[in-house]
């Protein structure tokens, strides 16, 4: 039995190395497309300002993709290093993403990134401006193909399980790159990236309004980041990726967790707004409801009901049995059983195989587990709810308070009144933490909402380990988040660094610490 | 549409070609890493050498994610104990090249000397480190990897931290070692001698004229141990290559000089290993010859011989187990499906030509020598 401590511990450094990752990712995703629009401009216009504007944001840029390709090469081989029956059970399915995202998506953006930051002497306008393109498009279509990956994981669909070679096999690749929960997840979080670039412009930029520092400069930064952003913010709320939710089991089981939705109400559901979900008891207390609100964004319809724990929990304890049925006709395959009985058996619960792995976690062999390991393993099919309850709710409120940063902003500065509203000003430079905080519970909701499974009703998580020590792994874990945060401090350092010098770190002469404090704003 | 064991062998190619593509590019790229603290003595001398890769080491380091990529993606069973069975190295390897994005872009952004030097030395570790453990690990694989298979196709391994690292570094390994650090510090060495200008192109030649003849002995030691030394393994009962990938339906043996079977079958296989030797040593002619571009490309030939001998050596093995040869990893049992291995063939022949294409044209794009002036009119933008 693998011992569930080591199971935690290459939980946990999954998790660190994943959402350390992601502070970086977002960022990335979008500031190279406000880079492209930057760009654009200035090879319209020829204003030179458009040009320092997408060198200054440019070197931001910079300091924060360094980390996004360190955390991110960790990413690349850590379902080998960690999660190596993951690796063997699904990468034939997993892997081709994977690479196909390494061969057009990685290669373009690092290719051409380099050109980005030191080509500017070397290239005319309009290569480097095709330079800047590339790099964001690379960007974003990594995006897609790692989501693709991700979606599978979520809803695994295209693929089936060969007793054979003991893994699961692609059967459809255009299924699994159009899977629904996949599309959805790739436009939800390009256009989240698409949010956090746009705060962080935003942000810095009212700073220097604030300061009175490079109005020119400020102006124009704030008004391309705030109308990109206003798009961006009302995107994401609107394609959020509950519209996914309806898809397989696992889908079926975060959305009810989500909510707290308990027992299967009667359709059209409603939407437990706030509450206390009490997992014992199996309830919501202090619950304030919205009729009908869930049925309608879950569903997208009156008369299909949002399925409860409850029920999800029992519909799982019949696949567990059937599981039982198809480990036990796998076992006589592997062992050499060729009768089209076994076979017929096997294909007849096929299905629910990783149903019947669940059962591993109590017994050895799942088809000798009895009646209280079967209940044991149906119950672990739910994951604690206030954590995700909670952490969802948290991650719409700071959308919400971002779209409504991003509109009053739009507003105020269309009306030429931005900078007598200096409260504005103040909540923007504010909200600077908010969407990391956002990415970031998100995933949560995402990945932990996914639990026990590695693999959708596929594979457990505690199966997919490596068969590594305890050991290995506090060494490793230590050595990752020492050597993360050290590197992440280094990081905001330069950050704040360069943010409080503003354009005059890009020695043009043109700017505030460079002309004295009292010139005139650069036009 | 191929059919399967000829796809499976094909497979054996582009993983090959994806190696070799990253010991070209990235290694060029690790090499300058490795010379940096020694071909540059002040702070200039030191950013020309950076720049001459600056614009270039990310893209070139997508050939190592890509490889990585690769191998899941059509021998998931071999990224599978691969990477788990070398955790201790490959964390190393990881730590150390943690220090080049940030070495790189961090660098130059802070004027401080010792800010400098710390990232300079961060650029030396992730140069050396990997191109070190790498070779250790071909090494490791050339006298088989201690795991095995269980009946659901677990991997499971000997030791933990140190228990598992330390015999890795047993003395064959090291040698291996040498041979891959050397032949990427040269690779680097011809790099800086073809692009930065002034003492620091100098010194390069001088190292590479005195390390090329270390990668020819090495390797020459280094076969000649193989052939005398080290146990080879051998197939000798096993299903169809076409067959459902299954590592633990076939019978292997471990034998003295198995690892060269393939010289007495195929004689013109010979050729492979000749040009790993031959290529070194041209590359120091040339190098002292002042021919850095020509010395770049044999030194890049010797690069194919050299990864290619080991390749065909223990070809159809990729990770023979030591602890239960059953359980090796072969080109025909490690495979992907039928059909993901079609897909994924089907996207390297659309992409890699691309990708190449647009390479060229951001090399061609960033060509000539990087001087000391160009560092100093563009102090705030350059590496």
């Amino acid at each position: 039995m693998i011992d569930p401590t080591f199971v935690e511990l290459s939980r946990w450094q999954f998790a660190a190395t994943a959402l350390y990752h992601f502070l970086f990712v977002p960022l990335t995703l979008g500031i190279s497309w406000l880079l492209v629009i930057m760009e654009t401009v200035y090879v319209m216009t020829g204003k030179e300002i458009y040009k320092d504007m997408t060198k200054f944001w440019g070197k931001l840029f910079g300091i924060n993709f360094a980390l996004g390709v360190t955390t991110g090469l960790t990413m690349e081989f850590e379902f080998g290093t960690n999660w190596s029956y993951y690796s063997h059970y699904v990468g034939d399915v997993f892997g081709a993403p994977l690479a196909i995202e390494g061969l057009m998506a990685f290669f373009l953006e690092s290719t051409f990134i380099g050109l980005f930051f030191l080509g500017w002497d070397k290239l005319s306008k309009r290569k480097h401006l095709a330079v800047t393109f590339f790099t964001a498009l690379g960007s974003n279509l990594s995006a897609l193909w790692i989501l693709i990956a991700n979606g599978w994981m979520q809803n695994p669909i295209g693929s089936v399980f060969s007793p054979e070679t003991m893994r699961m096999e692609m059967t459809s690749f255009a299924e699994v790159f159009l899977n629904p929960v996949a599309q959805v997840k790739f436009v939800h979080t390009v256009a989240a990236g698409y949010v956090t670039a746009s705060v962080f412009v935003m942000a810095i930029s009212s700073w220097y309004i604030l300061k009175g520092r490079d109005l020119a400069f400020a102006r124009r930064s704030f008004a391309v980041a705030v109308g990109f952003g206003l798009a961006a913010s009302l995107s994401v709320i609107v394609l959020g990726d509950e519209s996914g939710y309806e898809l397989g089991d696992v889908q079926k089981v975060k959305l009810a967790a989500i909510e707290a939705e308990w027992k299967t109400e009667a359709a059209p559901a409603s939407f437990t707004l706030l509450g206390f979900p009490d997992q014992e008891a199996r309830e919501t207390t202090a619950a304030i409801k919205l009729p009908w609100a869930l049925g309608l964004i879950a569903t997208r319809s009156l008369d299909r009901p949002v399925i409860g724990l409850d029920d999800l929990e029992k519909k799982h304890e019949e696949r567990i049995r059937s599981g039982q049925i198809a480990y036990g006709a796998l076992q006589k395959i592997r062992a050499g059983d060729k009768s089209p009985e076994t076979r017929a058996t096997f294909d007849a619960h096929a299905r629910d195989i990783g149903f019947g792995l669940l059962l591993k976690q109590f017994v050895e062999d799942p088809t000798k587990a009895g009646e209280a390991e079967i209940k044991a393993a149906a119950a672990s099919t739910i994951p604690t709810v206030w954590p995700l309850f909670w952490s969802f709710r948290i991650m719409v409120a700071l959308g919400f308070l971002m779209l409504f940063t991003f509109a009053a902003g739009f507003w105020l500065n269309a009306t030429k009144r931005l900078e007598q509203n200096r409260w504005f000003l103040r909540l923007a430079v504010a909200i600077l933490p908010a969407p990391w905080l956002a990415c970031e519970f998100g995933w949560f909701v995402a990945e932990f909402g996914r639990q026990p499974w590695a693999i959708g009703e596929v594979l457990p998580t505690f199966l997919a380990t490596s068969s590594l020590t305890v050991g290995d792994l506090i060494f490793s874990l230590a050595g990752f988040l020492t050597f993360y945060t050290l590197l992440l401090i280094i990081e905001v350092y330069l950050m704040v660094k360069f943010a409080r010098l503003g354009p005059s770190s890009l020695g043009t002469g043109r700017y505030h610490f460079e002309r004295g404090a009292l010139a005139a704003p650069a036009e | 549409m191929l059919d399967y064991e000829t796809l499976k062998l094909v497979w054996w190619v582009l993983v090959g070609a994806l190696l070799i593509g990253f010991a070209i590019t990235d290694g060029m790229d690790m090499g300058v890493g490795t010379l940096l603290p020694f071909v540059g003595k002040t702070d200039v001398e030191r950013r020309i050498a950076i720049n001459t890769v600056g614009p270039h080491w990310d893209g070139n380091q997508v050939w190592f994610i890509t490889a990585g990529g690769a191998i899941f993606a059509a021998w998931p069973a071999v990224y599978a104990a691969a990477f788990s069975g070398f955790y201790m190295a490959m964390l190393l390897v990881l730590f150390a090249l943690f220090f080049r994005p940030v070495g790189f872009d961090y660098r130059s952004k802070i004027a401080d000397p010792t800010w400098r030097k710390a990232w300079d030395w961060g650029l030396f570790a992730g140069g050396t480190i990997p191109a070190l453990i790498f070779g250790v690990a071909f090494g490791n694989l050339l006298q088989g990897v201690p795991f095995r298979l269980d009946e659901l196709l677990r991997a499971h391994y000997q030791g933990s931290l140190l228990t598992a690292l330390l015999p890795l570094l047993n003395p064959f390994a090291l040698l291996a070692g040498v041979v891959s650090l050397a032949m990427l510090t040269v690779h680097g060495g011809t790099w800086l001698q073809l692009r930065a200008d002034g003492a620091v192109a100098a010194r390069a030649r001088t190292f590479v004229v005195a390390l090329a003849p270390v990668v020819t002995i090495a390797f020459a030691l280094a076969g000649v141990w193989l052939w005398l030394g080290i146990d080879g393994y051998r197939i000798v009962a096993e299903p169809s290559h076409g067959a459902l990938p299954n590592p633990l339906a076939k019978e292997v043996v471990r034998a003295p000089g198995a690892w060269l079977d393939v010289y007495a079958r195929m004689p013109i296989a010979v050729l492979v290993p000749a040009l790993g030797l031959v290529g070194p040593l041209a590359t120091a002619l040339l190098a002292r010859a002042a021919r850095p571009g020509l010395a770049f490309v044999t030194s890049a030939l010797g690069m194919v011989g050299i990864i290619g001998t080991a390749g065909i050596s223990m070809f159809p093995f990729v990770m023979p187990s030591s602890l239960d040869p059953r359980s090796s990893l072969t080109v025909w049992d490690a495979a992907s499906s039928h059909l993901t291995l079609t897909v994924m063939f089907w996207a390297v022949v659309i992409f890699l030509p691309i990708v190449l294409g647009y390479t060229v044209w951001c090399y061609a794009q960033m060509w000539g020598r990087v001087t000391a002036a160009e560092i100093e009119t563009r102090a705030h933008s350059a590496y």
